[in-house]
Formats: structure tokens, C-alpha cells, sequence
């Protein structure tokens, strides 16, 4: 599975859920594949995807609030992992894209080939942990977590590496991405 | 000296309705306030940036954020400060307790007693002090200010303003 599979399956499973996506090749790659108004496409603050999904999850309990994340940005904040299982929101997903590197920036390695990420959320006390190798495994653990309370942590292993490629970046300036997702959200 | 809880009331008054950060001695007694509340919340952050990621999506989800912190917190959170809330407009009240002021405290602290106002203005985030006199007006003002520039803002407090 790559990255352009695994956010594809990801993408076409949803509704109305909300979608914060990390910095990066996640956002350009989502955008890209399936632009929407209920997407945050965090451009900077590298790490933070994770709070800023836990702060609208917090606040908006009645919706799905899906964080889209990697694992360069977990490992840069695994603090956010205890909060959320500190907190338990019901209606928090967090999906970790596991590529092994830092794919935004050429494929520089992470530790992720040797830390197991989805043994530190449940560590952390996420309700539901899956870890997930294939497309059909994703697919259909994606529409359980979407059906099911979590707070729930999918790590995603994406086992080919990113060729170089031309992906789009983000189009929208970053006050319009915030005012768009804040119309979707209240 | 105003009454942390009073202090915490002036700021529900007008309007700030979520809290997070991380403690300071200054603020320790406010903090309690906010977390023994029943009417606001007060999540505990693991580290600055964290908190000011959770107050940017409150925000996004409709309230009103306040993030407490040390002033050491400022370091640790400009990146979130820079390319989240600066580029995206997302504003948020920091409440920054002054440590090291006129260089009168721990080591750790005197570096950052000495720059934590040029920081602020070198990354154009505005900010005003705390005394005795001026806080209902700061507070009141602080609402406005950042409804109205969708930017943060900071509130220094030094030692002995709040009990």
C-alpha cells in the first residue's frame, strides 16, 4: 500500500467527518485527492496536528473529528498521545500514516521501523488500536472506527516508498483553509 | 492583590470560555480555580505548543481559548505561534507568567526575564503587563483586541498581582 492508496481508501469512506490533516506530504496529497471544506490542511506547526484534532474533538463532541497524521509528525509530539487517552473523546479517530521516513523532505528515515507507534497508543490508553498492512484491512477498519467510539488509533504502515513525484501543494491561502473548515464544523 | 478566582471570573466575563496550559508557581491557585469550575474547562497541556494546538482547534470549534503558561513556555510554543496562528489568523489570549523580571530569580530564568518582550515584538505578536491597576481593563481590552485582529495576544504577569 502507498501513501496515494492509503488516503484514497481513507478518503471515500467519508461523510461529514472532520479531517485535520498534518504538515506535508498528507495535506498536499489529501487535498489533492479529494479536496473538502471539512479538511484542515495544517501547512506549518509540525507535530500539532494531533492538538489541534483534540481541541475541535473536545469541543464539538457531536461529530467525528479524524486526525491525519504521520509518523514524523507523532514522533515530534507523542505527548499529544496521553492527552487524548487521558481525556478520551468518544468521537476522535486518529489515523497514523507509516511510511518509516520523513517522506515531505526526500525519505530521511524516522525511528518508526523499529519503534512500534501503535504499542505507545495503547500505552497511552486509546480505547482501540489497530495496526493495518493492507488496503482491504484499512478499508474495513476505517468504516468500524468511523461506526464505533474511540477515541480509536489506526496505524497504517505504507510499505512503498514515495517515488519523487510532483504532488500539488495546498491552493488555499491559510485564513481561507481555517474559515472553510470553521463553516463545516459549526 | 486580586483573588485568582476573581481574576479567573473577570476573564469568563467576557467571554474566554476555554483553558488550557501548562502550570507556573504564579498562576498555580488560578489554575486550580479553573480546574475545580463546573461552568469553563481547564485541560492540562503536556507542553506549550500542545496547549496552544488544542486552544487553535477550541477556537476552530467555536470558543474562546486562554493558554496559561511561564514565560520559559514562550520558547517552546513560537513555532506553533508562527506558522499556525500568525499565517492562519487564529487568535488566543496567552496569559504568560513573567519569570526573571528586572533579573531578580532563578538562573534558568534571567535569559528569558530579560528578552521575553523583544521576542514577542520581533515575531509581532502584541502583549501588555499586568498591575494592580490595569487588569480589568487588559482583560476587557484583550477580548476585543483579539476578536476584532484574530491574532494572539499576551498578558505578562509578574510575582504578587494574583494571590
Amino acid at each position: 500500500m502507498n501513501y496515494n492508496e492509503a488516503i484514497t481508501t481513507i478518503t471515500e469512506s467519508l461523510t461529514d467527518q472532520l479531517v485535520v490533516c498534518a504538515n506535508g506530504l498528507i495535506s498536499r496529497e489529501t487535498f489533492s485527492i479529494r479536496d473538502r471544506t471539512e479538511n484542515f490542511y495544517m501547512i506549518g506547526s509540525m507535530g500539532l496536528a494531533s492538538s489541534i484534532g483534540l481541541g475541535v474533538a473536545l469541543n464539538k463532541p457531536s461529530r467525528k473529528v479524524i486526525i491525519l497524521d504521520g509518523d514524523g509528525n507523532l514522533l515530534m509530539n507523542l505527548g499529544s498521545l496521553p492527552m487524548i487517552g487521558f481525556l478520551q473523546p468518544k468521537n476522535l479517530l486518529h489515523i497514523v500514516l507509516d511510511n518509516e521516513v520523513y517522506a515531505s523532505t526526500g525519505n530521511q528515515p524516522t525511528i518508526s521501523n523499529v519503534i512500534e507507534l501503535e504499542e505507545i497508543a495503547k500505552s497511552a490508553k486509546y480505547a482501540y488500536v489497530k495496526k493495518v498492512t493492507t488496503n482491504e484491512e484499512l478499508r474495513r477498519e476505517v468504516v468500524h472506527t468511523l461506526e464505533n467510539d474511540g477515541p480509536s488509533f489506526l496505524l497504517v504502515k505504507i510499505s512503498d516508498k514515495e517515488e519523487q513525484r510532483e504532488i500539488g501543494r495546498v491552493i488555499h491561502r491559510p485564513e481561507k483553509i481555517k474559515e472553510r473548515f470553521m463553516s463545516a464544523v459549526n | 492583590m486580586l483573588k485568582s478566582e476573581d481574576f479567573a471570573q473577570e476573564l469568563i466575563n467576557n467571554g474566554y470560555d476555554f483553558f488550557t496550559g501548562v502550570p507556573c508557581t504564579i498562576i498555580g491557585n488560578l489554575i486550580t480555580n479553573l480546574t475545580d469550575r463546573p461552568d469553563v474547562t481547564y485541560i492540562p497541556a503536556v507542553r506549550e505548543d500542545v496547549a496552544v494546538g488544542v486552544a487553535s482547534g477550541a477556537y476552530m470549534a467555536g470558543k474562546k481559548p486562554v493558554v496559561l503558561m511561564q514565560n520559559s513556555g514562550l520558547g517552546q510554543c513560537l513555532n506553533a505561534l508562527t506558522s499556525l496562528n500568525l499565517i492562519y489568523k487564529l487568535p488566543c489570549l496567552l496569559i504568560v507568567t513573567w519569570r526573571g523580571f528586572e533579573g531578580k530569580d532563578a538562573p534558568e530564568h534571567l535569559v528569558m526575564g530579560r528578552i521575553c518582550e523583544k521576542l514577542l515584538d520581533t515575531v509581532g505578536i502584541p502583549h501588555h503587563t499586568f498591575n494592580p491597576d490595569n487588569i480589568k481593563v487588559l482583560i476587557n481590552m484583550s477580548y476585543k483586541l483579539i476578536t476584532e485582529n484574530k491574532a494572539p495576544l499576551a498578558l505578562f504577569l509578574k510575582k504578587g498581582i494574583i494571590d
